[in-house]
């Protein structure tokens, strides 16, 4: 009696009850890549799990969305244009906050799975990066260069948009791989996960963060150019003396 | 082979690295010239970012004129005395160019205005010493050689005031002539990564008339120097210098100038010049269309 009574006190509850947000239970291959000699870029795998309330599975399908954002930097992008005949530096635009790296994957065409407002607010996609532009801001002259730094950094393999990477199985499971070139820059990458359906992003995680650093030899040679400046430039010209005065001399032998 | 590059921020094939330091090294080691006008161009080809390439080859072309140096000593082809003025030269040269690179580079111009340099001067001393070394193979061809060169200087380093004697080069002049040509080639230095020996061996010829003896021993003298203080300079102002990109252009280096020096002794001293001018041109005319072609990404970057 009582049990049938929990089962229809269950079946009557109220629906905003049962339909608790799942939750993302995000994950990295790595937390920490390191810069060493042999570094020639990192393939990273996000995954991770959409865990349902009650551990029921809904009908609707869901779509995932990555997004991993290097640090942003100030940057000044320089236009070159033909001026007499020579190709120069003829136009510039500031940035305050453009990121170093963005790479985004998502299970579907991102226009396919959200409106264009919600995207706009996520900043999903290449195109809707905000960037802070600094300077008089004239709308297309602003568009023709962020299209010029987006293009830029695509072919350096510094951003990417990656339309189907996202693989998700039985609903529950997600994972896709991301690209680093070795020309990153260090600092703190921040994975955002996105869950989404119908068009609206229910959750959104952005927890985890993967540390990109030198270590050892790569990094004691860039801390010493930087901060012992005068103590390398020497050690520099130490080594490059030594290397040729050790060849003469081993050649005058031979 | 892949290695990182610390301070260039990206990682190259070091095999490539040591082959372009060899081939650079034997044509330098035949034609007593540093290298750095083929070095910087050739790593920015290879997508070296051009600050740390010209920082990084004239750090490299310390290395290369070392073992020259000391042959020269040793048979005692280095005049000191001039030596030290152009020295002098060359260090407020590296100054003024380390202060003229950070405005070039603040205004966006750095690499316009080293792809100019590159053209005017390797196209005009390129094809100066063509039309020099031509005409002296076309004469020994026809049997009868030009009648040697008159050794004196420009007028214009005559009219200079204040005359020193360099008693090894044979010389009573102003020592204001070499000071400015040491300064020039000082800027050359900081800006383009080079040595400046190309430039500077021709000038001491034609413009301060130097006996020929003692003109590629004091070049090198110079270009040691000049080249240990635009390192500095670099490592202070654009810390661009990459000391494991210069390693390996110089474990390449090294080995290829002695084997241009071995070549060197086989050939005629007319026939490596033009085919020196030949290689100078190429780059000349190389850079030259790259002004005038659209580039592959009429965008660049600066970090603030």
């Amino acid at each position: 009696m009582i049990g049938r009574l929990l089962l229809l006190l269950l079946a009557f509850a109220p629906a905003s009850l049962l339909a608790v947000e799942p939750k993302l239970v995000p994950d990295v291959s790595q937390r920490k890549i390191q810069i060493q000699s042999g570094f020639t870029g990192e393939r990273l795998l996000l995954f991770g799990a959409i865990i349902y309330p009650r551990g029921i599975v809904p009908k609707d399908r869901v779509d995932v969305a990555i997004i991993l954002r290097g640090p942003s930097q100030a940057i000044t992008l320089r236009e070159k244009q033909q001026i007499a005949g020579i190709w120069v530096n003829a136009d510039s635009s500031d940035f305050r906050s453009a990121p170093a790296y963005y790479a985004i994957a998502s299970s579907q065409p991102l226009d396919k799975i959200v409106d264009a407002k919600t995207a706009a607010i996520y900043e999903l996609g290449l195109e809707r990066m905000q960037l802070s532009p600094s300077g008089e801001i004239v709308g297309a002259e602003q568009r023709r260069f962020i299209k010029g730094l987006v293009a830029l950094n695509k072919k350096q393999g510094l951003y990417r948009q990656d339309d189907q990477s996202v693989e998700i199985t039985d609903d529950v499971l997600y994972r896709a791989y991301l690209d680093i070139p070795s020309s990153v820059p260090v600092g703190t990458y921040v994975a955002e996960t996105l869950l989404i359906r119908d068009g609206r992003i229910i959750v959104a995680d952005d927890n985890v963060e993967i540390e990109i650093q030198k270590t050892g030899f790569e990094q004691f040679v860039t801390v010493m150019a930087d901060k012992y400046s005068l103590i390398y430039g020497l050690f520099a010209v130490f080594i490059s003396l030594a290397l040729g005065w050790i060849a003469g001399s081993i050649f005058r032998r031979i | 082979m892949d290695i990182y590059l610390p301070i260039a921020n990206l990682s190259v094939n070091a095999f490539v690295i040591i082959m372009l330091g060899c081939g650079v090294g034997i044509l330098s080691g035949m034609f007593g010239v540093g290298g750095g006008f083929l070095t910087t161009p050739l790593l920015i080809f290879y997508g070296i970012p051009p600050t740390v390439a010209a920082a990084s080859a004239s750090t490299q072309v310390t290395g290369s004129s070392v073992s020259g140096v000391f042959a020269h000593l040793k048979r005692d082809g280095v005049d000191f005395q001039m030596g030290s003025v152009l020295i002098v030269g060359g260090l407020f040269g590296t100054l003024f160019g380390a202060g003229l690179f950070a405005l070039l580079e603040r205004l966006g111009q750095i690499d316009t205005v080293i792809n100019i340099l590159y053209v005017l001067m390797l196209g005009g001393i390129g094809g100066m010493m063509a039309k020099e070394s031509w005409q002296s193979v076309q004469a020994s061809r026809g049997g009868q050689p030009l009648p040697p060169r008159k050794k004196r200087h420009h007028p214009l380093v005559a009219s200079l005031p204040l005359r020193w004697r360099f008693y090894k080069s044979g010389l009573y002049i102003s020592p204001l002539a070499p000071l400015i040509l040491g300064f020039v080639t000082g800027i050359m230095t900081m800006l383009l990564g080079v040595g400046g020996g190309f430039i500077m061996v021709p000038a001491m010829l034609y413009l301060l008339g130097m006996g020929a003896r003692v003109v590629v021993g004091t070049s090198l003298f110079q270009i040691l120097f000049v080249t240990i203080s635009s390192t500095l300079m670099h490592s202070l102002t654009t810390k661009a210098v990459d000391i494991v990109l210069t390693v390996f252009l110089l474990l390449g280096g090294v080995v290829g100038a002695q084997i241009g020096a071995r070549l060197a002794q086989r050939m005629r001293p007319d026939y490596l010049r033009l085919m020196l001018s030949g290689i100078v041109l190429l780059v000349a005319l190389r850079m030259a269309l790259g002004l005038g072609w659209q580039p592959d990404e009429i965008y660049t970057v600066q970090i603030l």
